[in-house]
């Protein structure tokens, strides 16, 4: 269907990742200005069950790849199987959500069938062409570009969890699924999975968090995380970190926001003691709503914040904590 | 065991970045340059691998003159040998055309193992090392924090992030891993090493060398191409939250966030 939409559905712990859905809302108005269908791709081992949500937010049609060699992600079989997709039904568009597994595989899709990727982006739409328009930001943020496709189809574009909504699901609306002969052995697969540790925290990665308490230097050491630890339960948010408290050895690296650790997107980022070094700036400015807490009035991060309080976050953060307790109390 | 690190010269990440007023590109004029940061890790890698197993560890780099410089600092971090990418037709490639040129080059190299930053911190494609390992035929394991070669040389143990936790690989070899912070710490060069990168061989490679033709490569041979360029949203000056301690500003502050941006 050379007018087709296709959302690649990621399968997380037995679940459709929400950026699947978000990119679903906004394919559907995309396929039908190209008067085309929306289709799901849905990939795993025992997830036949998850197709029926993706019918609810607007998955005309829902590929089905089942098969054990798909139940963990190796991108050799995850590549093959939607290459050998795409090259049977042609799509003009291809969304992958730009998580790790999404960022991992499209790139490798696209260079099977000579394509580009979009990657990373917070806007995608449709031109009155028919072709696929996208948004991305570069230097972490300090830079956004406006892209155009080359005219191989697919289109590919991987998309950041948070920039698009989802819209609410209508249960009336069913997908047709079409089950997908896997053509894999094992031999096929040249990486082997030997284990997969998680971490302790349940908490959402910092890339798809919707609410995020960071701390920098101001924290003065690692045990005073606990305050942003308890806050973020509250929140039910995700604990990042600026370089510095990484640096110090304070944080793990993967807890870092800005140029050279994550780049983030939540509906709220609650910096605290962070003085908002430029590549710190770089990679939160896109949060919906910033506060800063901090004890230096002239600290640079009050600059892109939308609201301050200019004290010791050591005494702050346990109030905010109560205050946040109470707020979820009344509902 | 012979390895390449594909490396590629950036803006330094203190860089204030300002857009041409026609919005092509960015203004380069007072851009100080540095080895992107992921690609450090790949460099130290790859010499840890050397010092450990033998073997050879060849930078492979794209760009004009200027990239010489940050070529020679993976010399003098002690890099045996460098290949240098260099004609005007490999400008402004998106990461499919650079892909295709450094899988080009690679062909004429010998390897048992690519390493690549997990993504420059320019571009922030995050695209080559993936579409490097597919133009070559090769595995890929992309984010990896640990790196341990097997004893036949055939195969490497990865640990690599996944979402919520790490994974523990086993892929063949040859394959292209990407690096990233918390593999190892990067070295810097010692004076020594300075003074003897300047004797290491560079080739210098261009176009018809690779035996590509324009097309494949650069702005031509990209699939995305740019419309413009803009700065980011500018961010309206905030509130300063006043009061006497937290027992006053920080009831203010919920009271803001709840009825007025509403996101708790």
């Amino acid at each position: 269907m050379a007018n087709s939409v296709w959302v690649f559905a990621e399968v997380k712990d037995g679940k459709i990742k929400k950026v699947a859905y978000e990119m679903l809302s906004k394919g559907k108005k995309m396929a039908e200005k190209l008067g085309g269908d929306l289709s799901a791709v849905l990939m795993g081992h025992n997830v036949e069950s998850l197709a029926e949500q993706l019918g609810h937010y607007g998955a005309e049609k829902v590929y089905l790849a089942d098969n054990e060699l798909l139940k963990d992600y190796t991108s050799d079989a995850y590549n093959k199987v939607m290459v050998d997709l795409i090259k049977a039904n042609e799509p003009a568009v291809v969304l992958f959500g730009a998580t790790i597994l999404g960022k991992d595989l499209s790139p490798r899709v696209a260079a099977s069938l000579a394509v580009g990727v979009a990657a990373d982006c917070t806007g995608i739409g449709m031109d009155d062409n028919g072709k696929l328009t996208a948004t991305r930001p570069m230097f972490a943020g300090k830079a956004f570009v406006d892209l155009y496709f080359s005219d191989n189809k697919p289109s590919i574009a991987s998309v950041r969890p948070n920039a698009l909504t989802a819209s609410p699901p209508d249960e009336s609306k069913k997908a047709e699924v079409v089950k997908v002969d896997v053509n894999i052995s094992s031999d096929d697969i040249r990486t082997v999975i030997k284990e997969i540790t998680k971490t302790a925290s349940e908490r959402p990665d910092l890339t798809e968090a919707e609410f995020i308490v960071s701390g920098g230097r101001g924290m003065k050491g690692p045990e005073n995380f606990k305050l942003l630890e308890d806050l973020a339960d509250v929140l039910g948010a995700t604990v990042g970190a600026s370089r510095a408290a990484v640096d110090a050895g304070w944080r793990p690296v993967d807890d870092q926001v800005g140029q050279t650790g994550k780049v983030v997107s939540p509906n709220l980022y609650i910096a605290c003691g962070i003085s908002g070094a430029i590549q710190h700036l770089a990679g939160m400015s896109t949060s919906k709503y910033i506060v800063s807490i901090n004890k230096d009035s002239e600290a640079p991060i009050f600059q892109k914040a939308d609201y301050g309080i200019v004290d010791d976050l050591l005494k702050v953060v346990p109030v905010l904590t109560e205050e946040m307790k109470k707020l979820k109390a009344e509902g | 065991m012979n390895i390449v690190v594909c490396v590629k010269q950036v803006p330094d990440t203190e860089s204030v970045i300002k857009i041409k007023p026609d919005g092509s590109d960015i203004v380069t004029d007072d851009l100080k340059y540095v080895m992107n940061p992921y690609d450090e890790y790949g460099v130290e890698e790859g010499l840890q691998i050397k010092e450990k197993l033998g073997g050879e560890v060849a930078i492979l780099c794209m760009g004009p003159s200027r990239v010489v410089e940050t070529i020679r600092t993976g010399l003098a971090m002690g890099a045996d040998k460098a290949v240098h990418l260099d004609d005007p037709a490999f400008e402004g490639g998106d990461a499919f055309a650079t892909a295709k040129a450094l899988a080009e080059a690679l062909k004429g190299m010998e390897y048992d193992l690519i390493l690549c930053g997990k993504q420059a911190v320019d571009d922030d494609f995050s695209q080559v090392g993936q579409m490097l390992a597919e133009l070559l035929g090769l595995p890929h394991v992309s984010l990896i924090q640990k790196l341990e070669i097997g004893d036949d040389k055939k195969s490497a143990t990865v640990n690599c992030q996944v979402e919520g936790g790490m994974a523990v690989l086993d892929v063949s070899l040859p394959a292209v891993l990407t690096t990233q912070k918390g593999l190892n710490e990067p070295r810097y060069a010692s004076l020594p090493g300075i003074m003897k990168a300047k004797k290491k061989p560079l080739e210098t490679k261009d176009l018809a060398a690779l035996g590509l033709s324009a097309d494949n490569v650069g702005c031509t041979g990209s699939k995305t191409m740019v419309i413009k360029m803009t700065p980011p949203p500018e961010r309206a000056a905030g509130k300063i939250i006043e009061g006497e301690g937290p027992e006053e500003t920080v009831p203010k502050l919920v009271k803001l966030l709840r009825e007025e941006a509403k996101v708790v």
